[in-house]
């Protein structure tokens, strides 16, 4: 079956990306497989500046998934773009750039810069970042925060589309992926993690750092499968889904209930060739289940 | 090997060969070896193929030895996926892939002071087992198990080797007076490679730095990906810097990371 997936203006030649964060700059797993054949990479989030991230305990295993709080480490978008890009074959895998900033300016600075690589595809706006100028709220928890951040992205970053990433976190996601759909979004990616936290009865400390972080991994899996299916019914723009996928079933049940494409996330650390499998699995998946075209599949979901 | 030979071979579908279980808590696991050239302080990654997602992440391990018999592994108990990898039985596949990181640098003519806490003896098993002039090696081990648990006897008819038991305070001074005066005689032409809990690591920092050892230090941290991608493994270094143990290490100069300040 062809495989091929339209997604905001880009074309993949298959549904199958890797999510941020799990993927370093790109070219770290290259001993696992060969990037040229994913539909794309998303690759860890950038920031204006070069940020050291978060001091003490980072992650930490839980029942079926792991808690992460990195703290948005990363060298910086023009490191980035002089070290990592020129390496990455990006003339034949499309390369996102996942990109944060503290406020709408440096969002918009960030994004003009990046949308101006001619090796940079498209911009997934993390919007799970607290917004410094207004005490540290979350962009992605306000419909009017969020609908600002992907104006000021979208503007900057001509004709790149601009794919805005969704937080869970939040009392009704469809609120903010309409709220984004409506300040211009191309597409959106859901979900990022979930808040979550562990301690340790012994020490009486939390297990990382910074108290609280997100957790990820197959036990997200049912609440991003119903964000990505709600959000599917509530926008018109394509929607990106993850959130615990760790096979070409997982990946197939995001595309029934609507997602345009699926990123791969942190099942990669579990199985480093994964996100490269996952393509050929689910190429033979879709032959399997007899499913003859993308249109004929994806949200057809039957709930009556 | 070319670089495209490399990639091939860092993946690998492993068998179990023999497992074995100690005192304490204590096990060692024998796998079919994999044609690796490897340095004692570098790690794989281990996931045994029944694992489905619980435990999810797989467990960073040293080297402990590698030859044409076994790829051999030795850990501690500490949760719940080293409590689970104790269910492996021969016959049994396993994931795994490596060698990962920076292994420690020395060379075969160089006197070289090992210290190693507790399970920190992992990676220099097979340093003194394969090592072509024994005689320039030396070991410090300070335990907190009974020594039964651990391959001592074996490795000191190869090497001199200084055992310690560390439980209480005054065991703790009395190591770290031990420590002292060999890292003094090591300070000039010798090196010191040093592997163990971080307190233990920090210790060997602040002795190396007061008295002008070359030290190297093996840094166990938790990791999800080892191979430089999910930035958990970070590790403060000098200067204010961040370094990842997975890529950047794990072991490193003393001088390179900051432990006796922490």
């Amino acid at each position: 079956m062809e495989q091929t997936v339209a997604l905001g203006g880009l074309t993949l030649k298959n549904p199958v990306l890797t999510a941020s964060g799990t993927f370093g700059y790109g070219t770290e797993a290259s001993a696992f497989g060969d990037v040229r054949f994913l539909g794309g990479i998303v690759v860890k989030g950038l920031s204006l500046e070069a940020r050291p991230g978060n001091p003490g305990g980072r992650i930490a295993e839980t029942p079926c998934g792991m808690l992460n709080s990195i703290g948005l480490e990363n060298i910086g978008a023009g490191r980035f773009v002089r070290e990592f890009l020129p390496r990455l074959p990006w003339q034949e895998t499309p390369v996102v750039a996942n990109i944060y900033a503290g406020d709408y300016d440096e969002f918009a600075e960030l994004a003009a810069y990046l949308a101006d690589q001619e090796g940079i595809a498209g911009l997934e706006v993390n919007i799970s970042c607290p917004n410094v100028r207004a005490g540290g709220a979350r962009f992605g928890q306000d419909p009017d925060m969020a609908a600002k951040a992907c104006a000021a992205v979208r503007e900057k970053a001509g004709d790149k589309p601009v794919i805005l990433k969704l937080s869970p976190n939040v009392t009704d996601v469809t609120e903010i992926a309409r709220a984004v759909e409506d300040a211009g979004a191309d597409a959106v990616s859901l979900i990022n993690t979930l808040s979550g936290m562990a301690v340790d009865i012994r020490t009486r400390r939390p297990v990382l750092g910074s108290v609280i972080g997100g957790l990820s991994g197959p036990a997200i899996k049912p609440v991003a499968l119903q964000a990505v299916y709600r959000v599917c019914r509530e926008v018109n723009i394509p929607v990106v889904g993850l959130g615990g996928i760790t096979s070409a079933e997982d990946a197939l049940e995001f595309i029934l209930v609507g997602a345009r494409a699926v990123q791969v996330g942190s099942a990669s650390f579990a199985d480093p060739q994964l996100p490269f499998s996952l393509v050929s699995r689910l190429e033979e998946l879709c032959e399997e289940l007899g499913i003859e075209s993308w249109e004929e599949f994806r949200g057809r979901i039957e709930t009556e | 090997m070319t670089t495209e030979e490399q990639k091939m071979t860092l993946h690998h579908d492993l068998k179990v060969l023999e497992t074995e279980s100690l005192d304490s808590g204590f096990h060692w696991l024998r796998l079919n070896p994999p044609s690796w050239s490897w340095q004692p302080g570098q790690f794989l990654m281990l996931r045994p193929r029944e694992w489905s997602s619980d435990p999810f992440l797989p467990r960073p391990l040293s080297i402990a030895d590698l030859d044409g018999e076994a790829l051999s592994l030795f850990w501690h108990v500490v949760g719940k996926g080293t409590r689970k990898m104790t269910h492996l039985r021969s016959g049994d596949r396993v994931r795994v892939w490596g060698p990962l990181g920076r292994g420690f640098y020395f060379e075969p003519h160089m006197p070289v002071l090992l210290l190693a806490g507790g399970m920190g003896l992992a990676p220099f098993i097979g340093l003194i087992r394969h090592h072509p002039h024994p005689e320039n090696l030396e070991l410090i081990f300070g335990h907190r198990e009974d020594l039964s648990s651990y391959p001592l006897a074996e490795l000191s008819k190869r090497i001199l080797t200084w055992s310690l038991q560390d439980r209480t305070p005054k065991d703790l001074a009395k190591l770290e007076k031990a420590m002292k005066v060999k890292i003094q005689g090591y300070s000039g032409d010798g090196r010191v490679l040093a592997c163990g809990p971080r307190p233990f690591l920090s210790m060997v920092s602040r002795l190396s730095r007061e008295n002008g050892a070359r030290t190297q230090v093996c840094m166990e941290t938790p990791m999800a990906c080892g191979h430089g991608v999910c930035l958990g493994c970070s590790v403060p270094g000098a200067g204010g810097r961040t370094y990842q143990a997975c890529v950047d290490g794990p072991v490193f100069s003393a001088e390179e990371l900051a432990l006796d300040q922490e």
